[in-house]
């Protein structure tokens, strides 16, 4: 049976690990190769660095960063933060990423995705979709980490990515990033129901609990999460053995 | 000993790198090539493979000589091979993604699309799944059968003859997931990417 994936998030900026509140606050806490190496050992499914500088002129820091990760670490490795050409996914591939997720160039031209997918193929194609709740059962498409709107309605959006060979979705609630007050469980259930792509649940996560509804009530195939696992308060351990209590298959 | 990954433009072959020089440690010398000589020359190949079954096929006869030389190292010769995701996949007779493909023909069956019962599971098959494993497969040594690997994929390997299989996982079906015949070896997993049970898996191909 196919197991649910703890993914936890690291936040670089300018090589260092840091994790925003609202994506405004910014806190300094680590090296992020030895945090990777820290989450693989300890059971993480996957590990993902979004990488927050994103200037062009500061591309090398995260491609040292992921290459210094792939040696030493045996889970697949998902980098996302400014990818926006072909050669930004190759440099990342070629230093030892196994997927990159596609936030703003995706929304800003859906081909990207399409020529992206066809030439490294779709399992390695994530499509970060950041989206906020705008009235009752609809939520819009934003880029810039929350600062700009786009006027695309997000399930519109997310059958889009699918259709154009994105392998799967990264799906994170603007209006619950940072909150701690758990995913947007709604937007979870109305993505995961209109595609056919596994669905990666971000932002909001404070419990434990939350990683489960993410889940059960959500439909994520995978759970994200940066501070619980960050800041020590949960090892993934724990959160494994938490889900596995919940009748959640997971990988222990 | 010489152990050859070949690059032949099959997509993002980092990781297998990474990983076969961590089980590697020193030992084995490890080649990164499209070179027939050194091919022919090496003890031991790893055939990778990302993106369709199409287009790997397409990347392999694209360079001169190279379908016949690992044909004469792998069937004539008997040497190791192992075929990694799409790299298994092409040791199939015909492959169905994108458009009909003719694949090596080293294992007789097909490559065909999961079926995913409607859009009850979702594709592609994304994550840790179990293994079942169906027979002593020496690249399983040491691995506990339920072993979790890493699965990325949306087509699988139907081989005519089951006693080529040497474990299968579950989704939607029993999915064929790792073969064995003489010397030919494949996992439709990623052992480079399924952590300390995937390096094992590697090491025991080292070491076979």
């Amino acid at each position: 049976m196919l197991k649910n994936r703890i993914i936890p998030c690291l936040d670089v900026k300018n090589g260092r690990v840091v994790k925003g509140i609202n994506f405004i606050e910014l806190k300094d806490a680590g090296d992020p190769v030895e945090q990777a190496k820290i989450y693989s050992d300890g059971g993480a499914d996957e590990i993902c660095f979004l990488d927050i500088t994103a200037s062009n002129e500061n591309r090398e820091t995260i491609i040292d960063i992921v290459r210094k990760t792939a040696k030493e670490c045996f889970v697949p490795l998902t980098v996302g933060g400014g990818v926006r050409t072909i050669q930004n996914i190759t440099d990342l591939l070629l230093a030892g990423a196994d997927k990159v997720s596609i936030n703003t160039a995706a929304v800003k031209d859906i081909n990207f995705v399409k020529e992206a997918s066809k030439k490294f193929g779709s399992q390695c194609i994530v499509v970060a979709i950041d989206a906020k709740k705008v009235s009752e059962n609809k939520w819009e498409v934003f880029t810039h980490g929350g600062r700009n709107k786009t006027g695309i309605d997000a399930v519109e959006f997310a059958k889009q990515v699918e259709t154009n060979g994105a392998g799967e979705i990264l799906l994170t609630s603007m209006d619950r990033d940072g909150t701690k007050s758990g995913y947007d469980v709604e937007l979870l259930k109305v993505i995961t129901d209109s595609t056919n792509i596994p669905v990666i649940a971000s932002g909001g996560v404070g419990t434990l609990d939350h990683l489960h509804d993410g889940i059960v009530k959500g439909g994520a195939s995978a759970v994200l999460a940066a501070s619980i696992f960050h800041y020590g308060e949960f090892k993934i351990k724990e959160a494994k053995e938490y889900l596995k209590s919940k009748n959640v298959s997971v990988r222990l | 000993m010489n152990v050859t990954i070949v690059d032949y433009q099959s997509g993002n072959i980092s990781s297998v790198i990474n990983s076969f020089t961590e089980a590697a440690k020193g030992k084995v010398k490890l080649e990164v090539t499209s070179d027939i000589n050194k091919i022919k020359s090496s003890d031991k190949i790893v055939l990778p493979g990302q993106g369709s079954f199409k287009s790997c096929a397409d990347s392999l006869n694209s360079i001169d000589g190279l379908v016949d030389t690992l044909k004469d190292f792998a069937i004539m010769n008997k040497k190791p091979l192992l075929g990694i995701c799409v790299g298994l996949q092409m040791f199939a007779d015909i492959g169905f993604e994108e458009a009909e493909t003719k694949g090596l023909g080293w294992i007789a069956g097909k490559v065909s699309k999961i079926d995913n019962q409607n859009g009850k599971f979702k594709l592609p098959h994304i994550g840790w799944n179990e293994i079942d494993i169906q027979k002593e497969s020496k690249i399983f040594k040491d691995i506990k059968n339920k072993s979790h690997m890493y699965f990325v994929h949306s087509y699988e390997f139907v081989p005519q003859d089951n006693s080529v299989i040497s474990a299968t996982t579950d989704y939607s079906s029993k999915i064929v997931c790792a073969v064995e015949k003489d010397n030919l070896f494949g996992t439709q997993f990623h052992p480079e990417k399924s952590d300390k049970t995937g390096l094992k898996i590697i090491d025991n191909f080292l070491k076979l």
